[in-house]
């Protein structure tokens, strides 16, 4: 598989998706299968998306409601099992059973999710949450070793040590966020996986988030795959940035390539979007479309309908990610040389 | 010209067991005729409350304890739950967050459109129906004759986001209450959806009080800014200098906290600690305690709005004591 | 000492104080409670023990009647027995079955309802039908059927010893359904929710995430549930021991005062039959009230 040649890298990726798919069967009533000869509609979610994270790098995936990013996170940390395609993590692959449930992967992966109000147990108080995974996976040899590292964890994340005491409730998403991200720190974990995780933050607050997450980044040696729709932070925090769009990955780029060149039609509708809060007057390219229903995808390329450069092949093929420039794109358009 | 809208000395409070709780605390601002005022603020500023409070729809316990809000001159709150009645939807119309609560799922939306025409028009059943077509189409709804019987399930949500700013200007509102209208909604729709407020508002000259925590948002569309905390008007002016020379230590702290493409930074600049929570506002000026700036004045007096040196804009903060009013 | 000021502090305990007929009504469940525990050592002598009954005090009136005795206070049955002590014993009885066949239905009934909410598919299924099934027939004839198989296969000296058993058995299979029922939706609701999918992420087995996080986070509804069932459960008591099929006569409860009463009814001896209903009334009334009370608390949208 082809990669950007701007960091030639030196050693093994940390994470290497290759063509990654996760369909959904929706149910049907069982009645009209039977009488109606409706087959079950299949839900494309992820199809076929292929990237690699070198380590100590943030790679962000970037897009819109229905475009799979956050069904990418949650199969690369087990919830579903992928329909088709390899993860491969530290080298060895996800797909083997025995690895996926093993000590070695679980402990060095971890997740962050968006919604502080539902990503911490309203019934347990807040050190049982954290001690949750050093608990499960037998890290603390006794209870004090335990007690010590649930408050090492929270000071870590900018809270206090009895914090520990009280439920989630009495805090606010923000401090929450932090929680969260003591808990998955508990495991020594390499890799963080993170959902939209300062997508539910007022602006400020998210900014906090942000610099937290980045001075663990480089304290700690983590990599992370950050997910979000938010181009903004996403251009503060990543290094790469993939974009998705209906299940595919439009563009994968550096971050300064993407954000100054951007190449895929879709890439430039979404950075036309960009807030204009420098009010600096900046024309803005008329939008036309909607993100299409995900279960009855458009042929060919999934943006044709929205794009301002499809062709009559755009409505047939289906376009793979090419090496162009210094990023990968999939798109006829650019291939063909007709961007404008 | 006397203002459209007049808020003056709003207090918004909600009876507990433990005390009083404000929510709002004595603010005043004004809206002209057509013009856009972006209130924005975090969760818990107090923004969504005014709104709510301006069209009638605070809920118990909340109650407005002091002020005014006086609309085209005339007195609305406190006003009977019938004469408030028409003018809801008649001359204030509102859209709120989410679609998909917004509209009836039963109905379809030419029978939803249809029933809030003829109840604040004279328009019969059968013309009201035409200009219900009219108002689809005007708002951008492709083939408006065909979709018009369909449900709000069979609309995507940024469809549906248009049938609820079309039943929010089918009696020609002077003034909308936008509560959030873009935040459920993919980002390439925001911006669509924003083109389309902003057209109809110039077109119909419709003053909106647009509220929201997305400052992206309101510099597509505001006028003027209102910037709250805590329950207080923090800031007040024109979009370009709230924006560009923030007056008030939080909203210069707001502005640098954004990230922006095209600036790299180590470390975003933020500010320390969170807003307080209703029962735990600091005496003084209720910002003073995460403010970078701040002296002994502001942790025991409380600031009002005062001029800042700028035309228009105004600040609640100390530093600009004694400054005369430009102009 | 701090718990307890957040006990007394918590809003629980202020909307209970506000509300007098909830008082009321806890004030006399406890006393109610009180006295069945304490009954041995409150009554005159122990109704259930055929050897201190003299049958020549048989269908004394109560007190405040001309022929009553001072020992029998609320009059005494055929048998010599005094009423207000078989209500004492009988309260018990009552009592220990209502709350035992409830919190039957509760063990059952949460564990299937959170298996079935939160794993789903087949097994769901299955729960389901057979919840649905036997919510078709009602409670008091199911609690009859088992009954009726229990008498049929028990010897008698078995039956006697065991009847509160086989009756808090079959109250409690009559309820589960609905315990099930209202766990399973709050389990389908927790399942989506983020905090299971980060357990999930590292690898706890399903089980322990059900009984640790599933659970406790389904259970307020369900015990709701519990104080309309512990009344109910309590009626189905009296109802089957009334016909006949509930606690043997010489353990009588106070359906079964309430049989023997009514045969003597219209021949003068009205207390026989009176004073148990009324006890009977006012327990599953005071209950019933505390329910009425629990559940508008813990209804968030009546906050």
């Amino acid at each position: 598989m082809a990669r950007t040649n701007s960091n030639p890298p030196t050693s093994l990726p940390l994470l290497q998706v290759q063509d990654l798919s996760k369909y959904f069967v929706l149910s049907i009533p069982w009645l009209s299968r039977i009488f109606g000869g409706q087959s079950p509609p299949i839900l494309r979610a992820v199809d076929g998306v292929s990237f690699d994270i070198q380590r100590g790098q943030t790679f962000a995936l970037v897009g819109e409601s229905g475009c799979g990013k956050s069904t990418v996170a949650r199969v690369i940390v087990g919830l579903y099992a992928p329909t088709r395609g390899e993860i491969v993590f530290q080298g060895r692959s996800l797909g083997d059973p025995s690895f996926r449930s093993s000590r070695v992967s679980l402990t060095r992966m971890q997740m962050i999710f968006q919604d502080p109000y539902a990503s911490l147990d309203p019934r347990w108080r807040v050190r049982d949450i954290i001690a949750e995974p050093i608990k499960a996976f037998g890290l603390a040899e006794s209870r004090s070793v335990l007690r010590e590292r649930v408050s090492d964890l929270l000071l870590q994340v900018g809270l206090s040590p009895g914090d520990g005491e009280k439920y989630p409730h009495e805090f606010s998403g923000g401090q929450r966020q932090r929680i969260s991200i003591a808990r998955a720190l508990s495991s020594h974990p390499d890799f963080l996986v993170c959902d939209e995780p300062t997508s539910a933050l007022d602006v400020s607050v998210q900014a906090q988030i942000l610099n937290l997450m980045k001075e663990l980044q480089t304290r700690l040696g983590l990599t992370y795959l950050f997910i979000s729709h938010n181009l903004a932070v996403v251009h503060h925090i990543s290094d790469h940035v993939g974009v998705m769009y209906l299940g595919r990955l439009c563009e994968v780029a550096p971050k300064r390539v993407l954000f100054s060149d951007p190449q895929h039609p879709y890439t430039r509708l979404l950075l036309d979007t960009l807030p204009d809060l420098d009010l600096s007057g900046r024309r803005r390219q008329p939008v036309t479309g909607e993100v299409p229903n995900p279960i009855h995808p458009p042929s060919g390329c999934a943006f044709h309908p929205r794009c301002p450069s499809a062709a009559d092949r755009c409505r047939v093929d289906n376009p793979n990610p090419r090496p162009s420039q210094e990023a990968l794109v999939a798109c006829h358009a650019v291939e063909e040389g007709r961007l404008k | 010209m006397a203002p459209l809208l007049k808020v003056d000395g709003l207090r918004i409070e909600f009876p507990t067991r433990r005390g009083v709780l404000v929510a709002v605390d004595d603010i005043s601002f004004s809206i002209d005729k057509g013009e856009v005022l972006g209130v924005v603020g975090e969760s818990g500023a107090g923004k969504s409350i005014t709104g709510a409070a301006v069209i009638g729809l605070l809920e118990p316990p909340g109650r407005i304890a002091r002020g005014n809000i006086r609309f085209e001159g005339r007195q609305v709150n406190g006003l009977p739950q019938e004469a408030m009645r028409r003018i809801r939807g008649a001359k204030i119309g509102a859209i709120f967050q989410d679609p998909l609560t917004s509209l009836n799922p039963l109905y379809s939306i030419g029978q939803q459109l249809v029933e809030t025409i003829t109840t604040h028009t004279d328009l019969s059943p059968a013309r009201a129906r035409a200009r219900a077509l009219e108002l689809l189409n005007e708002v951008g709804i492709p083939a408006a004759e065909r979709r018009i019987d369909s449900y709000p399930h069979e609309f995507s949500g940024g469809m549906r986001q248009r049938v609820v700013i079309a039943l929010a200007i089918c009696a020609n509102p002077r003034l909308i209450i936008a509560d959030e209208p873009t935040t459920a909604l993919d980002v390439s729709i925001q911006a669509q959806i924003i083109a389309l407020l902003r057209r109809l508002c110039h077109e119909h000259r419709t003053a909106i009080m647009l509220i929201t925590h997305d400052m992206g948002v309101i510099a597509e569309m505001s006028d003027r800014v209102a910037v709250m905390y805590a329950g207080r008007i923090a800031e007040i002016g024109p979009l370009r200098d709230v924006v560009k020379t923030p007056r008030h230590p939080y909203t210069a702290g707001l502005m640098d906290s954004i990230p922006r493409v095209g600036e790299e930074k180590e470390k975003l600049s933020h500010i320390r600690g969170s807003m307080p929570r209703l029962q735990e506002i600091p005496p003084g000026c209720p910002f003073h305690p995460r403010c970078p700036e701040t002296f002994d004045r502001c942790r025991e007096e409380r600031p009002d709005l005062m001029p800042t040196g700028h035309p228009n804009q105004d600040a609640s903060c100390w530093k600009f004591a004694g400054t005369v009013r430009h102009g | 000492m701090g718990w307890w000021r957040r006990v007394i502090d918590h809003d629980i305990l202020y909307s209970f104080t506000r509300s007098w007929v909830t008082m009321l009504a806890a004030f006399i469940t406890l006393f109610i409670i009180i006295t069945s525990v304490f009954a041995p050592w409150l009554t005159t002598h122990d109704p259930f023990d055929p050897s201190s009954l003299t049958l020549t005090d048989a269908f004394t009136p109560p007190i405040w009647v001309s022929g009553g005795k001072w020992t029998y206070p609320l009059g005494s049955d055929d048998q010599g027995r005094d009423i207000l002590s078989t209500i004492m014993f009988g309260n018990r009885i009552s009592l220990l079955v209502g709350f035992l066949s409830v919190l039957l239905a509760m063990l059952i009934g949460v564990t299937l309802g959170t298996v079935s909410g939160y794993i789903g598919g087949w097994l769901d299924s299955l729960i389901m039908r057979l919840a649905d099934a036997q919510l078709t027939v009602p409670p008091i004839l199911i609690a009859l059927l088992i009954n009726g198989v229990a008498r049929a296969s028990l010897t008698r000296e078995l039956q006697e010893g065991m009847a509160i058993y086989v009756l808090v058995f079959s109250i409690g299979i009559a309820a589960w359904p609905q315990y099930a029922r209202v766990t399973r939706s709050g389990a389908m609701v927790e399942r989506n929710k983020e905090y299971i999918a980060a357990s999930r992420v590292i690898g706890v087995h399903p089980v322990m995430i059900m009984l640790r996080h599933i659970v406790p986070n389904v259970m307020g509804p369900a015990l709701v549930l519990a104080t309309i069932g512990v009344p109910l459960a309590i009626i189905i008591e009296a109802t089957l021991s009334f016909l006949g099929v509930g606690v043997p006569p010489t353990t009588p409860s106070l359906g079964t005062l309430i049989r023997i009463g009514n045969e003597f009814l219209f021949s003068g001896e009205w207390w026989i039959t009176i004073f148990p209903a009324l006890a009977l009334v006012v327990m599953v009334l005071s209950v019933n009230l505390i329910g009425d009370w629990l559940r508008d608390t813990f209804n968030p949208k009546l906050r």
